[in-house]
Parts: structure tokens; C-alpha cells; sequence
């Protein structure tokens, strides 16, 4: 379609639009060290974005902030700060609903100050791109790295991907728009990383020179119409069906969700390919599993180090995408399990859940440990628990 | 976009509903001089509205989109209420999306059109109950007013929550006995013109509709300030019949008797020195020809 032909050319700031192929794959990489915020910058850089919606909150705040002076630098089209987080969704819909590919961060607190458009960016089919950089919602109030909202995000109909690191999280950046905007998925997309965490502290990570850009986004590769009189409008119906109370009423609705559940669906071919599957596994014919997503994943891979030193073999899954769940792939990765930990940083236990609902003889979970209200997760924190657990284990069968 | 796209492919012309065809051929997108005059003489932009009987909220609504200067380059921005029924009938792209964010999502909208057409002229035009503009939209209505966003507000003000049932509403006149105020509302309806005035707004009419050409002057004016010096908002008495207690011929009596002197539907405008200077630069014929009417 107009996006391929438009590869070789060079966009209003001068970038050379490239196949997003090479720019993931093949295009030379430079090591740099740093923040996730900073991460943020240098991915937005590269995505071609028309317009971005800020607010402060943190930990988001920074990298907000960053993509403003890339609209200053003429890397982003059109950038302010909105007036709060349910504003903001609202605007990226209406940025969205123009044609505008679009970009904007929120945390905790504004995630759910913001909820009700979720819902509605779904059903309208705007391929909006949320960075969620999680942190606690509970009151008291806490500013610290929680993954509670992923819970509470993980019915809205969006995609929700979890990133690891620092490198993680710029791929997901510019392939979730790759992904968010395949016309037979055209859904927002969730890239979440745990705050602080992930957001302020500094790691490696290699990126391809600014020079290059992903493709611009095409509103006519769209589901739907594009809101910009371009096309014929239509009196959309002579009966409408919102609000109305009829059979017909409740089949449309019924089947728009349905339709945008498999778009979700959908939308696994396409990241499959371009992540190289939903899930990342390590020593999986092991019979202790940890499996999680998010720095969680991070600490389990550490504290399996630890063991693997006292002669105890533990394998490791990685969850990148909670929505779609990777329930075959997790069904799979853990046919040989005899304990299935499932390390978070939240109170509720939720990834515990979706594993659970996933995979047979689900009494293997253990659904911990948990921390949360900022606390961090020591491996030893994971090595205790497993421990114990075991120690348990060999007490019953003595009994 | 050009009138040229808007053609029945000829294999197609014969399915196509009576009232599409009438559309392409005998609507008005690209017409000069558009006004209330064209309802009744060539197709209107709004099919069937699925209001009351009577109801002084439809005549409103057809005024208004006979009125738009360029329907054809014209997105609307909808909330939830009364409007949002009638919009899935009018003939130009317009966004429902949720309740109380119209202004928010029009700023977003304005600003993606702005950015992707540079060179071409896209209005962005908000159409809200009283509720979504000045109750649970407040915040983003004076927002996108402080913010100087470039599209108008325009509110059906019917002082109340029609669509939910009657309720009080932050526009409903001091006193008025409604449920939610099952006492009286406690306090003087919101000054949202005043407060329009003060929060940046270049060009704001309180109003009626009980005068067509009043209307289409300040629907026309309201959108062309905004296209080009900033925002706008024109406020509009349109009773809800059903909940005050009047029947379907009396909608325009209602509205008559509360325009008069010192009523609270007083026609009022004000318009911004920068406004109103646009104003003589785009209108010069039309003064001139008032002025001749006046002399014969």
C-alpha cells in the first residue's frame, strides 16, 4: 500500500523512512547507556509520531517531557500538555480518530484516572500507542513501583505488552506500533514497563542510528473511516443502534466486541514474527519453573543463578505479551513443571491468575512471592520462597 | 474534501437508498452563501432526526448544519444526551466517543487535521448537551478555551439531563423543582457565556433559536472566528418540552418568552476586537447591503 512506497524516501525532518524490517533487524546498532525515560526519546524519534499528549505524573514524567523537545527538534508533529490523564486519552482519541499516529505515557494513579477511554479507543479501533510505566495506586499514597494497574488494564480490549529492560522496551516502543496498526488488528497498544525500575535507572542498550524512521502511519489502511472528511461521509444508519432497546441493537454491539477481541487475536501472527514469540523460555525441562513478566522475570533469572549454584535446576518463562495471554505457548513451556513459581510486584497475585487459568493441574502454581507498595524483590526474596516450599514438599512426603 | 467524491459509482446507483441519492445529488457540500434558508428547498444534511415531536433540539440541530460555512471540510465533535441520537443521521464524519470529553477529543482532532492538512481548511465544530459542556465536561470545555484551541463549542441548553430523564443540571435555573433537586436547585445557573468571556473564548452568543437568521449569523460567524483567531462558543436555549411540562406545538412560545428583555435567554454576543475586526474583512457585502436596505 502508500507505506511501502514511501520506503527510500525522507520525512519533514529529514529521517530516512526504512522497511521497519531493517530498522529492527538489520540496521547497524550502537551501544548507548541509558535511562528507560530516555529510551522513550530515542524510540519516538525513530517512529515517525504526528502527534503526542503529555501529563506529568510519576515516574512518566521525564520521558513525557522528552517528547516534547523532540516536537521542539521536529521529530514529532504536534505536542502539549493536556489538562489531565482522562483529557489526555480523550485528545489522543481525537488525534487518533484525525488520522494522527499518536503517542503518550501515563502511571498509576492517571492510568486510572484515565480508564473509561480504554474501552472506547477499542471499540473506536484507534491504534494509539500508551506507555504505561507502572507504579502503586493505593492509598496511602505511593509513588513506587507497582504492577497492579497491568491487572486492572487487562480486560479493556487493548494489547498489553510487558517489557523486561531497557532494550526491550525501545523494540516494543516502534514494533507495537508495527503491530497496533495491521488493519486486521488496528487496536491501542499498552507498552508497560515497571516504574523506576525500568524507567530511571540506566542500562545498555543498542539502538540504530536517528537517521532512520519506521514508516508513517497510513488512517487509510483503517477499519474505520478516518474523521477527516476525505472520504464520503455516510448517515452512518437510518436506525442507530446505540441505546436502543432491540434484538438487532444487542447483536451489533455483541458482535463489535467479539470482532474486537479477535483483532486482539489476531495480532499474534504479527507479533510472533516480529518478537519471536509471545513468551521467552530457558530450561524448561526442569521441574521448577518461574514464569512472569516485567523486571519480576529480571529477578527470577538471577535468583535461578543462585540455585543452579546449591545444585538446584530451575527454569525460566517470560510472558512479553499479557494481551493476547500466550496461553498455548504457556501450556506448553510447562507440560514438565512440578512447581510453577510466579514472582510479582503487585499484592493481587494477577499474572499467578492468568497462568492458573491456563494450564492443566494448576495446583503447581505458587503464587508468589509478592511484593509490593514499592518494595523491591531481592533473588534471595525468590530463593527463600522456593526453598520453603520445597522443604514443605519433602516434610509431606515424609509424613 | 471536493464535492467530486461524493458520486454513486453507477453500477451501484440503483441500490443505493432514495435518501443517499438525494444526497449526492441535491445536497448542498461546496454550496456558497449555505444557510437555514436551504431547509425545505434542497437536501438537508440530517435525516429523520429521532427526537421528540416538537422538540425545539431538532429544528436547532437543522439549523445548525445548514448553517456550517463548509459542511464538506467539517468534522463534529458529539456527546453523550439528546445530540447523540441525532448524529448517526447527519451526513458529515462526527465522533461520539464518550461523556463530557468533546472538547478534549476536538482538541486532539483540530490538532491531527492542523498537522496533516497545512494547506487546507478543516472545522472542527463541538456539539454538546448543557451536562457534557458545563457539568461533567467543564473542566476540558474552558481547558480547550484557555488552551486557544481553533474549533467552536456550540451547547443545546435545555437546562437539564434530557436523555437520563430530568434531572438538575448546573444550567438549570436556581429554584427549579427536578429530580436530583427534589427541593429546588440550590444555586444561580452557571454563567458559562460570562465565564466563556474571561477564559479566552472570541466570540460568544447566548441565544434562542426562534430566529433563523440569527442563528445562521452566529453559527457562520462562530466558525470562521475559530478557523482563524481562536475559540468560540454560542450557548442555545433549547427547551426540553417533555420535561418542563409543555406540549409539541409549544416549543417556540417556551423559547420566545425567555428571550425577552432581562429574560435569562436575552440575546447577548460579544465578539474579541481581533474577532471582530476578521469579522469586517469577511462580511464587507453583507454590511453593505444591510445598510442599502435600511436606506430604502
Amino acid at each position: 500500500m502508500a507505506t511501502k512506497s514511501l520506503i527510500g524516501t525522507y520525512n519533514k525532518k529529514g529521517q530516512k523512512i526504512v522497511d521497519p524490517d531493517y530498522l529492527f533487524y538489520d540496521a547497524p546498532r550502537e551501544r548507548q547507556f541509558m535511562t528507560g525515560s530516555e529510551v522513550v526519546r530515542e524510540a519516538i524519534k525513530r517512529a515517525n509520531v504526528d502527534v503526542s499528549i503529555s501529563y506529568p505524573i510519576t515516574p512518566q514524567s521525564e520521558a513525557a517531557a522528552m517528547v516534547g523537545d523532540l516536537w521542539v527538534e521536529g521529530y514529532v508533529g504536534e505536542y502539549f500538555r493536556g489538562e489531565n490523564e482522562f483529557a489526555v486519552m480523550s485528545e489522543c482519541a481525537g488525534a487518533s480518530f484525525g488520522g494522527a499516529r499518536v503517542f503518550t505515557t501515563t502511571s498509576g494513579p492517571g492510568t486510572l484516572r484515565a480508564y473509561e477511554n480504554f474501552p472506547m479507543w477499542v471499540g473506536s479501533r484507534l491504534p494509539i500507542m500508551l506507555n504505561m510505566m507502572v507504579r502503586g495506586v493505593n492509598s496511602p499514597l505511593s509513588i513506587q513501583p507497582d504492577t497492579l494497574e497491568i491487572g486492572l488494564i487487562i480486560d479493556t480490549g487493548m494489547l498489553i505488552w510487558h517489557a523486561e529492560s531497557a532494550q526491550d522496551f525501545f523494540d516494543y516502543l516502534l514494533m507495537g506500533y508495527m503491530v497496533a496498526e495491521e488493519p486486521d488488528v488496528h487496536l491501542p497498544i499498552a507498552i508497560c514497563i515497571d516504574g523506576f525500575f525500568v524507567s530511571h535507572t540506566k542500562d545498555d542498550v543498542y539502538i540504530p542510528s536517528a537517521d532512520f524512521t519506521l514508516p508513517p502511519y497510513d488512517p487509510y489502511r483503517n477499519p474505520m473511516p478516518v474523521m477527516d472528511m476525505e472520504v464520503p461521509p455516510v448517515r452512518m444508519m437510518r436506525d442507530p443502534f446505540v441505546m436502543k432497546s432491540n434484538y438487532i441493537s444487542y447483536a451489533t454491539q455483541a458482535s463489535w466486541q467479539q470482532e474486537t477481541r479477535a483483532a486482539c487475536e489476531r495480532s499474534r501472527k504479527h507479533t510472533i514474527r516480529l518478537l519471536g514469540g509471545l513468551i521467552e523460555e530457558e530450561n524448561t525441562d526442569a521441574e521448577i519453573l518461574i514464569v512472569s513478566s516485567g523486571t519480576a522475570v529480571a529477578q527470577g533469572r538471577e535468583a535461578v543463578r543462585l540455585l543452579a549454584a546449591e545444585g538446584i535446576k530451575v527454569g525460566i518463562v517470560k510472558i512479553k505479551t499479557i494481551r493476547p495471554f500466550p496461553y498455548e505457548e504457556v501450556r506448553q513451556a510447562t507440560k514438565n513443571a512440578k512447581i510453577i513459581f510466579v514472582p510479582e510486584f503487585n499484592v493481587v497475585g494477577w499474572m499467578a491468575r492468568e497462568i492458573k487459568a491456563s494450564i492443566p493441574d494448576n495446583h503447581r502454581v505458587v503464587e508468589g512471592p509478592h511484593v509490593a507498595g514499592g518494595m523491591t524483590m531481592p533473588p534471595e526474596v525468590i530463593v527463600e520462597e522456593i526453598k520453603k516450599v520445597l522443604a514443605k514438599k519433602k516434610e509431606s512426603i515424609h509424613e | 474534501m471536493s464535492k467530486e467524491k461524493i458520486k454513486i459509482n453507477q453500477e451501484f446507483y440503483d441500490i443505493m437508498p432514495l435518501e443517499y441519492r438525494e444526497l449526492v445529488e441535491e445536497g448542498t457540500y461546496g454550496k456558497e452563501n449555505r444557510g437555514w434558508k436551504d431547509v425545505g428547498e434542497s437536501k438537508e444534511l440530517i435525516e429523520e432526526h429521532s427526537l421528540c415531536a416538537g422538540c425545539p433540539e431538532s429544528i436547532a440541530f437543522r439549523y445548525v448544519l445548514a448553517c456550517l460555512p463548509a459542511p464538506e471540510d467539517t468534522i463534529m465533535v458529539g456527546s453523550t444526551g439528546c445530540t447523540s441520537l441525532v448524529f448517526p443521521h447527519v451526513a458529515v464524519h462526527n465522533i461520539h466517543s464518550l461523556f463530557g470529553n468533546q472538547n478534549a477529543v476536538a482538541s486532539g482532532l483540530k490538532r491531527a487535521l492542523s498537522f496533516r492538512f497545512p494547506d487546507k481548511i478543516k472545522d472542527v465544530v463541538v456539539l454538546a448537551g448543557d451536562g457534557a459542556t458545563v457539568d461533567i465536561g467543564l473542566d476540558m470545555t474552558l481547558q480547550s478555551w484557555f488552551r486557544q484551541e481553533k474549533f467552536t463549542t456550540i451547547c443545546f441548553d435545555n437546562e437539564l439531563y434530557a436523555n437520563t430523564g430530568g434531572q438538575s443540571s448546573g444550567l438549570m435555573q436556581k429554584g427549579f423543582v427536578a429530580k436530583m433537586a427534589p427541593a429546588g436547585k440550590k444555586f444561580d445557573k452557571v454563567p458559562l457565556p460570562e465565564i466563556a468571556k474571561s477564559s479566552g473564548c472570541h466570540y460568544v452568543v447566548k441565544m434562542t433559536v426562534s430566529k433563523p437568521n440569527r442563528v445562521e449569523k452566529a453559527i457562520r460567524e462562530a466558525i470562521l472566528v475559530a478557523r482563524e483567531i481562536g475559540p468560540t462558543y454560542i450557548q442555545l436555549y433549547t427547551p426540553c418540552i417533555l420535561e418542563i411540562g409543555k406540549q409539541m406545538m409549544e416549543g417556540l412560545q417556551e423559547m420566545r418568552d425567555s428571550e425577552g428583555p432581562n429574560k435569562r435567554f436575552e440575546f447577548e454576543e460579544y465578539v474579541s476586537d481581533e474577532a471582530r475586526a476578521y469579522l469586517d474583512t469577511v462580511n464587507p457585502k453583507k454590511k453593505k447591503r444591510k445598510k442599502a436596505i435600511v436606506t430604502k
